[in-house]
């Protein structure tokens, strides 16, 4: 019955079949494998690979990286008119320095109004100084660039030995004229001429008037003077208390848009909310009329079944264009199209937990004497309950990241935000401000349903 | 007979759960009715209107793809090359995707002997790349990498890994340990335990989630191709963008045909997988398992 010895070549002779077996298994795995490389190698010359990874600007990741987190101020020449001179926040108008008696330069920019003689200190030895047209550029181991403006031309004057490639001085492509010189000897310093203007920029960490604008009274207040303000302070406006005035001044900020990206982001949660649980809520009867157990009728069955599979397949990218058209921007247009979409899922996944069902539970019911309505109430629905409650959650979750697509398509919502912000790709401290936003939204959403899903879940199982 | 205490707090319970249900309906109808009067209001068009043009666009496009008669399956055959470069797109994030959560499951579960400060490590990383909104991600790398399908297939390989990750990891909780130990008192290491004590069991599992992830995927390529990452999405965009009605018709058809074709395919293996192994192909699949 049992071999004492292990003879391993007589063993595998005597069941041949499974060493095929075996064998046969093997060679489809490794097959597998194969085909999956095959197509990968497909996927890489489909994809180019190769020439993306040649075309690719990581650089602009730094560059991205940077401006996110920092901000820089512009010291702004034009060369057209005279005294045309400005320091500004972002170059904004809405932030610059040296117009209003309580906002004087900086202290480490030097200058006259009219901007004749500019002196500014970079930090960590770099020095610009302007002079009519003529800029310098004072580079520590490195030496003092000179650039002016001769016949039409923008020349330069470098130190001897190689020209660094932080340097780039460019030509017109049809006239060859030298029309750009651009140095940037490290990524938070920057001096740029053209035959137009002179521009120099430093760049210091943190968001700017991420709280109140610029030119606002309130712009620079330490939290104790603003709770001294809220507290004893008259009023600054005398219109509104002094709370009202702050939260307003916060909400209205221009450059960061508060007030728009909160209400952006409640139109996507919005979205979510709305065609998620019209989703369930239409997708559950349907199912009953779409599971076997249920009803009788063949052809109602079928109908709501391709019923289903139309709603899924057309797909949340389809419906959002057709009711972006119909109903136009906002959150009901995204509320329909996931709600579409989701009515087929939902109906399906539901229709199919129908047919699963434990008919055991529905015929003690009946023996009871129950009529249709308290069988399914009391035989059908606790069984279906927990699935519905957790799909239903995880669609949630899932579609607060739908919406924020949706949106970017046209529907609206903090999606088309994000879209506008990166394209003018003008601020990439708003860009991330906003990423930072949604994603906080996403998990928010996200932990809620999982922590909802557990607690219900666990309480329907665990109730007598 | 009945203790009447006992029939009073069990009473009072089911009073109190009815309460609750009442409740949970009652909050449910005002989120919902106060919820769409909101939206409405913040639409740009309102919900009347927009139901009497809510077959415009449709008709509008069928009726353009009409007039083209003959020509326009000539034009659905043009945009074939953009349906394969988003099928690309999908298939090779679902691979590369499923490969790495194949790995990322098997760090992050209880009952395989992993390392043990390595699974929550491993595990809230998933759920990161599960959450982190795909349209964020692609349209930073679009900027990085310029745009073509590969920032849209990094952005969905990415979420397929957490999504994927999650649910292998459950398969995973679920094994049997037996063939573990088996094969552990045989002098098995970690990686020939996993390969032939867990990987048989979990296999039919994982090839269910993973043609339903591709499924999923198709549609996610679609849609991120429409925000600038090629693909039938970015053919659509332009379509739409110059107003030629036919050219989004055949789009469309296209995304529709095949998102049938893939749904009630993938369908059809899922259920053979779960079935009793009548395909040809799943008897040889039990082999190699």
């Amino acid at each position: 019955m049992s071999a004492t010895t292990f003879e391993a070549a007589e063993l595998l002779a005597r069941h041949a079949h499974t060493v095929r077996h075996v064998r046969r298994g093997w060679m489809i795995t490794v097959g597998g494998l194969l085909a999956v490389l095959v197509y990968l190698t497909y996927a890489w010359t489909a994809f180019d690979i190769s020439g993306l990874i040649a075309n690719a600007e990581p650089e602009r990741a730094v560059l991205l990286g940077t401006d996110a987190v920092a901000h820089k101020v512009h010291i702004t020449k034009g060369l057209r008119r005279q005294g045309d001179f400005e320091v500004a926040i972002e170059g904004e108008r809405t932030a610059t320095y040296g117009q209003q008696p309580d906002r004087p330069y900086p202290a480490w920019v030097r200058a006259d109004p009219e901007g004749r003689h500019v002196d500014i200190d970079l930090g960590g030895g770099y020095r610009a100084t302007i002079d009519g047209d003529v800029t310098t550029l004072t580079v520590p181991d490195y030496g003092t660039i000179r650039v002016w403006i001769e016949g039409g031309e923008v020349l330069a004057d470098l130190p001897e030995g190689p020209v660094p490639d932080w340097i780039r001085h460019a030509r017109h492509p049809t006239s060859d004229l030298l029309i750009k010189f651009d140095a940037r000897p490290t990524i938070g310093r920057r001096v740029q001429v053209t035959r137009s203007k002179i521009e120099v920029h430093r760049y210091f960490l943190g968001w700017e008037n991420f709280f109140f604008p610029f030119r606002s009274p309130l712009h620079g207040m330490s939290p104790a003077a603003l709770a001294a303000l809220v507290t004893v302070e008259p009023r600054l406006d005398p219109a509104l208390p002094n709370w009202q005035l702050i939260l307003k001044t916060f909400w209205d900020n221009p450059e960061w848009q508060h007030g728009v990206i909160a209400v952006a982001l409640f139109e996507t949660i919005l979205m979510a909310v709305l065609g998620t649980f019209t989703a369930a809520l239409v997708g559950l009867p349907l199912a009953f009329l779409a599971a076997r157990t249920f009803n009788k009728i063949g052809p109602i069955r079928f109908f709501l079944r391709r019923l289903f599979d139309f709603l899924r397949g057309i797909d949340m990218l389809i419906w959002s264009l057709i009711f972006i058209r119909a109903f136009g921007l906002g959150p009901l247009t995204g509320a329909l199209a996931i709600a579409f979409t989701d009515t087929g899922t939902l109906g399906k996944l539901f229709s199919e937990a129908l047919e699963n069902i434990d008919r055991k539970q529905e015929e003690g019911v009946q023996s009871t004497g129950a009529n249709f309505f308290q069988r399914t109430r009391f035989g059908v629905i606790p069984q279906i309950l927990p699935v519905f409650v957790s799909q239903g959650l995880y669609y949630l979750e899932s579609n607060t990241r739908s919406a924020t697509v949706i949106g970017a398509l046209g529907a609206g919502g903090i999606g088309l935000v994000l879209v506008e912000t990166m394209r003018t790709s003008r601020d990439w401290e708003n860009t991330l401000y906003i990423i930072i936003l949604t994603v906080m939204v996403v998990m928010t959403m996200d932990a809620l349903s999982s922590w909802l899903r557990r607690r219900l879940i666990q309480g329907a199982s665990g109730a007598p | 007979m009945v203790d009447p205490h006992l029939h009073q707090t069990v009473v009072a319970l089911e009073r109190r759960r009815r309460l609750y249900s009442a409740l949970t309906i009652v909050v449910v109808a005002l989120i919902l009715v106060s919820g769409y009067a909101q939206a409405e209001s913040m639409n740009s068009g309102g919900f009347i209107q927009g139901l009497r043009k809510f077959f415009d666009y449709p008709q509008d496009i069928v009726a353009a793809a009409w007039d083209r008669g003959g020509e326009f399956f000539v034009i659905v055959w043009e945009f074939i090359p953009a349906l394969i470069d988003t099928l690309n797109i999908a298939a090779t994030a679902t691979l590369l995707g499923g490969a790495l959560a194949v790995v990322l499951a098997f760090l992050s579960t209880r009952n395989l002997d992993v390392w043990p400060p390595l699974i929550p490590v491993v595990r809230r990383s998933m759920d990161i790349m599960r959450t982190f909104p795909e349209l964020i991600l692609a349209l930073f790398l679009i900027f990085v990498l310029g745009a073509s399908s590969v920032p849209a297939m990094i952005a969905v390989a990415v979420h397929t890994v957490g999504a994927l990750g999650k649910l292998f990891s459950e398969v995973n909780e679920n094994v049997s340990r037996q063939p573990i130990e088996g094969l552990e008192a045989a002098g098995a290491n970690w990686m020939q335990r996993m390969r032939f004590a867990v990987l048989p069991q979990v296999l039919p599992n994982y090839t269910s989630y993973f043609l339903l992830r591709f499924e999923i995927n198709v549609r996610a390529s679609a849609i991120l191709g429409f925000v600038g990452a090629g693909g039938l999405g970015a053919e659509l965009r332009r379509s739409i963008g110059w107003g030629s009605g036919h050219e989004t018709a055949a789009l469309l058809l296209l995304l529709f045909v095949s998102i049938m074709i893939i749904d009630q395919t993938s369908a059809y293996l899922r259920r053979a997988l779960a079935g009793d192994g009548a395909l040809p192909w799943q008897r040889l699949k039990g082999a190699a398992a």
